[in-house]
């Protein structure tokens, strides 16, 4: 090989990285034993946790009273929602799973430990329920299954039609759960005072997340507004609601909303709606408002070099941007909102937590506090964990190729 | 009043151009007339105002004495007539600004899609040419963070000409880049002013100017000091700022 042409380098001088493969053992001496004092802190801190452990396992096994739970699962689940109108409930869970199956099929590549233990987790849930709740979760496992198929199949085809499904799932949730008409129409009404249970906390969540989210990037775009009036409304109304407890805004909603409205009777769950979407799109605007400080005036300019309007420039150029660089101080909003929820008991609304209350009202089950509040917190941790691996995944995806 | 050198009527008229930022005086007073086909090169120690000027050209800066028309429309604060002169005049930037989260093809097929509502085939098949004159059709593809500093700065200018524009801007659009990749840019620059291209430049690249320049305006303090052809401006510079500055740019 002459000096003077440049060539591409020979497999020899290309070397792959040194790999990092170790043996359990290897890894155990590298992570935890790696000097005395390392080892010393190991064993201390295990000690700590196996007896810690033991006696929570104990209790577990052989002293609590998990009956509490089995015999209230329908009532931590829905509430007091009617046994006749049970099946739309399962029915939002099945399409819920068809379009997860969907979902994950065409764009969560790489992940097939998840999708594992995701899917297979109604069938394993379906073989501690009994009589309906069993073969319902069956038909939710298998719809799970079928749109993960269907996927796999047809993929790219369905990518429009799976968007779609998400937009449209939204008010046919809530077209559902709630009905219409009188006993006699096929959808009868269910009155919101019937809601509860988890149904009703993931309904606030939900509505919650649907609703502040255009509000609160409208906010913040407000309030970066180059007219002065909006400008002031928007930090004045930004400020106001973080100046004020959650508490103090679900009261407000509860009894100030009928005053301000006379005549008009708005829906007790409607009017804690509109208290959490309002609380919440303050925060929303100013966690926007950071992500709309952090790109540079070069982006602005170059759009409006090509002649641009504003809200040509906002959407297409300034918020996809900008919310891409806030998503995982988002996520942590949502999953805020997701527990704030749990606040609409002291307004009397029957949510995940008030149902607990309830739950440990009843007489057969007085003091068994410990079983429920495990449970409810395994529910809200299962629930949390789920949103934030969500974003993380979302995030890792967004930045691919930059 | 300069008499025209060209035949037709002049597409950029500036008239005592006044320009202030706070209680600075950042341009005071900018005479200047460019035609069509005409390759205009603005060059001048850093804070003269040129920057600032060509800005002024599509109200990224606004100016606040004097008269600008841009292709016959007069610049005032009509939002529609801002953006009926930003549709006509393309702009390169020193810092590329290319919108990071889109490939390179949706860069520049995005305004000619939204602004000029062409379907996105047209704006790709037009994009795809634009690409290949630009020398990287390859990349289409590709994020901008993906690029070289050369390749992100051509992209940006097909991004500009992918709205068919009859003025483009350039504001320094080679001080951004690493030397080995100026020639690139400035390659196809040239290229753009030999197929008629009306262009204003901000640069400080002499080469370039003595081989494509038509008219050369020296900047100093907000002022034009000096304009002329690049024979003139180079050998028989009138003023003593020109003669300085010149000697100091060339000089290594």
């Amino acid at each position: 090989m002459s000096a003077s042409t440049p060539s591409l380098p020979s497999r020899a001088e290309v070397l792959p990285p040194p790999t990092e493969r170790y043996t359990v053992l290897g890894w155990l001496r590298k992570n935890l034993f790696s000097t005395w004092y390392n080892a010393l802190l190991t064993v201390i801190f295990g000690v700590i946790v196996i007896l810690l452990l033991r006696s929570v396992v104990e209790w577990a096994l052989t002293q609590a009273r998990w009956e509490v739970i089995t015999a209230n699962v329908r009532l931590f689940m829905v509430g007091q929602y009617p046994t006749a109108a049970t099946w739309r409930a399962w029915a939002c869970v099945v399409l819920l799973a068809l379009l997860i199956g969907l979902s994950w099929g065409i764009w969560g590549r790489n992940q097939r430990a998840g999708a594992i233990a995701f899917g297979a987790l109604p069938f394993v849930l379906a073989t501690l329920a009994q009589d309906e709740a069993r073969i319902a979760l069956l038909i939710t496992g298998v719809a799970g299954v079928i749109g993960f198929a269907l996927s796999r199949w047809r993929g790219p085809q369905l990518q429009r039609i799976s968007i779609i499904g998400w937009v449209i799932y939204f008010p046919l949730v809530i077209l559902l759960i709630s009905g219409f008409g009188g006993a006699n129409s096929p959808l009868p009404l269910v009155p919101t005072n019937l809601w509860g249970g988890l149904l009703l906390t993931l309904l606030l969540t939900v509505v919650g997340i649907v609703f502040s989210f255009p509000l609160g990037v409208l906010l913040a775009l407000g309030r970066q507004s180059s007219l002065p009036i909006v400008r002031a409304l928007c930090v004045i109304y930004i400020e106001v609601i973080r100046g004020v407890p959650l508490i103090t805004v679900l009261f407000m909603a509860q009894l100030m909303l009928p005053l301000f409205l006379p005549g008009v009777t708005i829906d007790r769950v409607v009017r804690a709606m509109a208290g959490i979407v309002l609380f919440s799109a303050a925060y929303l605007a100013e966690n926007v408002r950071g992500g709309l400080q952090a790109i540079p005036r070069g982006q602005y300019e170059a759009a409006r070099a090509l002649g641009l309007n504003t809200w040509k420039m906002m959407l297409l150029i300034i918020l996809p941007q900008a919310l891409k660089a806030v998503i995982p101080i988002l996520v942590g909003q949502f999953i805020a909102l997701f527990k704030d929820t749990s606040l609409v008991v002291i307004v009397g609304l029957l949510d995940l937590m008030g149902i607990a209350k309830a739950v440990l009202a009843q007489p057969d089950f007085l003091g068994l506090q410990a079983e429920v509040y495990l449970f409810v917190a395994l529910i809200y941790g299962v629930f949390c964990y789920l949103m934030s691996a969500f974003s993380q995944r979302l995030e890792a995806r967004l930045s691919a190729g930059r | 009043m300069t008499e025209p050198n060209h035949s037709t009527d002049p597409i950029i008229i500036c008239r005592d151009v006044h320009k202030w930022y706070g209680h600075y005086h950042a341009l005071r007073g900018i005479n200047m007339q460019v035609h069509k086909g005409e390759v205009v090169v603005i060059f001048g120690p850093s804070g003269s105002g040129k920057s600032t000027f060509i800005r002024t050209i599509n109200r990224l800066e606004e100016h606040q004495r004097g008269e600008i028309i841009v292709d016959g429309i007069r610049l005032t604060h009509d939002v529609r007539d801002i953006e009926r002169i930003r549709m006509e005049t393309g702009m390169v930037f020193q810092q590329f600004n290319l919108f990071p989260h889109l490939t390179v093809i949706d860069n520049i097929t995005l305004a000619p899609i939204w602004v000029r509502k062409w379907s996105k085939a047209q704006a790709e098949e037009i994009g795809m040419q634009l690409l290949k004159r630009v020398g990287i059709p390859e990349q289409a593809r590709k994020y901008p963070g993906q690029l070289s500093g050369g390749q992100q700065q051509r992209v940006a200018i097909a991004r500009a000409l992918a709205m068919q524009p009859k003025i483009m801007l350039f504001d320094e659009p080679t001080s951004a880049l690493d030397p080995e990749m100026i020639k690139e840019v400035l390659d196809v620059m040239t290229e753009l002013a030999d197929s008629g291209m009306t262009m204003m430049v901000v640069t400080h690249e002499m080469g370039f100017a003595r081989a494509v320049a038509d008219t050369m305006y020296f900047f100093d303090q907000g002022q034009i000091v000096e304009s002329g052809t690049p024979e003139q401006i180079f050998g028989d510079p009138k003023e003593a700022r020109t003669k300085l500055f010149l000697s100091q740019i060339l000089s290594h």
